[in-house]
């Protein structure tokens, strides 16, 4: 079953939601792409599985919890090491809304 | 309820979004210490930094005050929660996502009473868990304004630590019934010992939807989000500055446009936040690295039944034992004070005197030395013993004050010392008082005749003088009697 067909601008809109930038042939492409993967889930989403619950976890188990103790983080020199732009204490970033 | 916000046929509509940090030890979703006012990002490790591959735990004493919170309030409890990922970037936030809870909150709908004779009841829609973001410290101006190239440091200390957003159905129809009500809830989740929920540091946080609609509409008109005010008094302003600017739009005409305001107390203004962002569009979907949350019914009938006496509870209580209004409602919301009033009540078997000391020398002295209840020198066994000496007629209410003075100064004093000490008892019996009186009346001639003549009020003056005369410690009533037999004699 298809009759789903994503239109460039709504690739776009999902390009932007996710900060991707793309070209033309870009999204040529991954509308053709996108569509294809939605045309197989409208397939699956055509079988008789109205009384099966969804499968959100690979195991099928709950409370994996874990007690409240406070345990120290990473030393600072550590944390800051793969940060692009470490200021003397933290993560600068470029301005925002530029 | 208070009277509504109405104005020119339009009425309030108002519902909450509250922000309550939780004060576990251990952040939400890995184990770094929850305390973010440390040195910046002293406590992040891979998880909350956001590292490949690093996984979250959830912390299961977050989970068990949540729900603790969520049966204080009122709400379902459903057997099982999940949690989902709310994808947004901004640089508080590493994963580019946040985890929070979508369509499986932990506690479900429920009903919050606010107490008293204009009391009201607002439902709440749900209340989720979530870890907090970021804190971003602006470079570069006063105000955390951004400016130029400087950009912004962030302290990753904040990220991941527990919070529980408590969202309320629009069922508020006044600034004033919106700060009543915050007001309950922070003192319920206060008494339940889940959050510190102090506004100023921002352990509570809360966002007011605000729209106005023709009195009797059962529709609701654009709502506005106003976001984080940080004090009761800035709520109740910001809200009604709000429904204001509302109503001048309708007024004029002009369209209300659904927004994120911000609320400024300096200037009394609203200005509209992130109005270039685009709608919200946070696809929430399951988290897959977290298992669901179930609650069984035992465990939950043993969290009810172990939660203390809760303000709203505590209020009922206390206004069906005589308090006033206000005074029940100050102690139903500082629990301190109103363990301290249970204490004192029992030792002295009166809560109605007991209450009126706690309201008025106790809490003075507290405010006058910033102390809470439980810190102050006059213990509830020691001001019992004040109190006793009042009760069986030892000592009037004016030198009760002076004693009372004392053991605030004095920690090892008791309050028969002082009496004893400072002579402070009560010269009653009519022996004694006749003496006064006789020299009293022997010395105002005048006053006597006058009184004698018609001028009731000059009886007043007398006792001045006879209490005067007594170094303040006659028995005020026996005096007002005896004078009075004796000028009519
Ligand atoms: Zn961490």
């Amino acid at each position: 079953m298809s009759g789903v067909e994503l239109t460039a601008d709504e690739v776009r809109h999902v390009a932007a939601l996710a900060r991707l930038g793309l070209d033309d042939a870009e999204v040529e492409r991954l509308g053709r792409e996108l569509t294809s993967i939605l045309a197989h889930v409208n397939t699956i989403a055509a079988l008789p599985i109205a009384d099966v619950p969804p499968t959100k976890h690979s195991r099928d188990s709950a409370d994996s919890l874990r007690p409240d103790v406070a345990r120290p983080g990473l030393p600072r020199e550590d944390a800051l090491r793969n940060a692009p732009d470490p200021s003397a204490d933290g993560f600068r970033v470029p301005p925002i809304g530029a | 309820m208070s009277a509504p916000w109405q104005r020119d046929g339009y009425e309030a509509v108002i519902g909450l979004e509250i922000h309550v940090q939780l004060n576990t030890a251990s952040k939400m979703f890995c184990s770094c210490p929850n305390n973010f006012g440390d040195e910046p990002n002293t406590n992040v490790c891979m998880v909350c930094l956001a590292h490949p591959g690093a996984l979250p735990v959830a912390n299961a004493e977050a989970v068990r005050q949540s729900v603790r919170v969520g049966l204080a309030l009122g709400c379902q409890i459903p057997d099982v929660s999940e949690f989902s990922r709310k994808q947004y970037f901004y640089p508080d936030s590493p994963k580019a996502y946040q985890i929070s809870q979508y369509d499986q909150p932990l506690c479900g709908e429920g009903i919050f009473r606010v107490p008293g004779a204009d009391g009201f009841t607002v439902r709440l829609t749900r209340a989720h868990l979530e870890e907090d973001a970021a804190k971003m410290i602006h470079a570069g101006g006063e105000g955390g304004r951004i400016s130029g190239s400087a950009g912004s440091v962030v302290d990753f200390n904040r990220v991941g630590t527990p919070l529980l957003e408590i969202v309320t159905e629009p069922d508020i129809r006044s600034p004033e019934d919106a700060r009543r009500f915050l007001t309950l809830l922070r003192a319920t989740v206060i008494a339940i010992g889940a959050s510190e929920c102090d506004m100023e540091k921002g352990s509570l946080r809360a966002d007011a939807n605000v729209s106005i609609r023709p009195i009797g509409s059962t529709e609701y008109g654009t709502k506005t989000e106003l976001k984080n005010m940080n004090s009761f008094r800035f709520l109740e302003r910001g809200v009604e500055a709000e429904l204001e600017r509302q109503l001048g739009l309708v007024q004029a005409g002009e369209r209300i446009d659904q927004e994120t305001l911000h609320f400024d107390p300096t200037t009394g203004t609203l200005s509209s936040l992130r109005s270039k962002e685009q709608a919200h569009d946070y696809r929430y979907f399951p988290e897959p690295d977290l298992l669901p949350v179930t609650q069984d019914q035992e465990s939950l009938a043993a969290l009810a039944g172990h939660l203390p006496e809760l303000p709203v509870a505590r209020f009922d209580r206390l206004s069906e034992a005589g308090l006033v209004e206000a005074t029940a409602l100050v102690l139903a919301t500082d629990t301190g004070l109103a363990a301290y009033l249970d204490d004192l009540a029992l030792r002295t078997g009166d809560l109605k005197i007991a209450a009126n000391w706690v309201m008025g020398e106790l809490q003075a002295h507290l405010n006058a030395d910033a102390l809470s209840a439980v810190q102050s020198p006059v213990t509830p066994e020691r001001l019992a013993a004040l109190i006793a000496l009042v009760v069986d007629g030892t000592i009037n209410q004016t030198a009760a004050k002076e004693v009372f003075a004392a053991l605030v100064a004095d920690p090892a004093a008791t309050a028969a010392g002082v009496v004893q000490d400072r002579n402070l008892a009560q010269v009653g019996g009519d022996d004694a008082l006749g003496e006064i009186i006789d020299a009293v009346l022997a010395a105002h001639p005048d006053e006597v005749e006058a009184f004698r003549g018609g001028r009731e009020q000059v009886i007043g003056f007398l006792v001045g003088q006879c209490m005067k005369q007594s170094g303040g410690r006659a028995d005020a009533k026996a005096l007002q009697g005896l004078l009075r037999a004796r000028l009519s004699s």
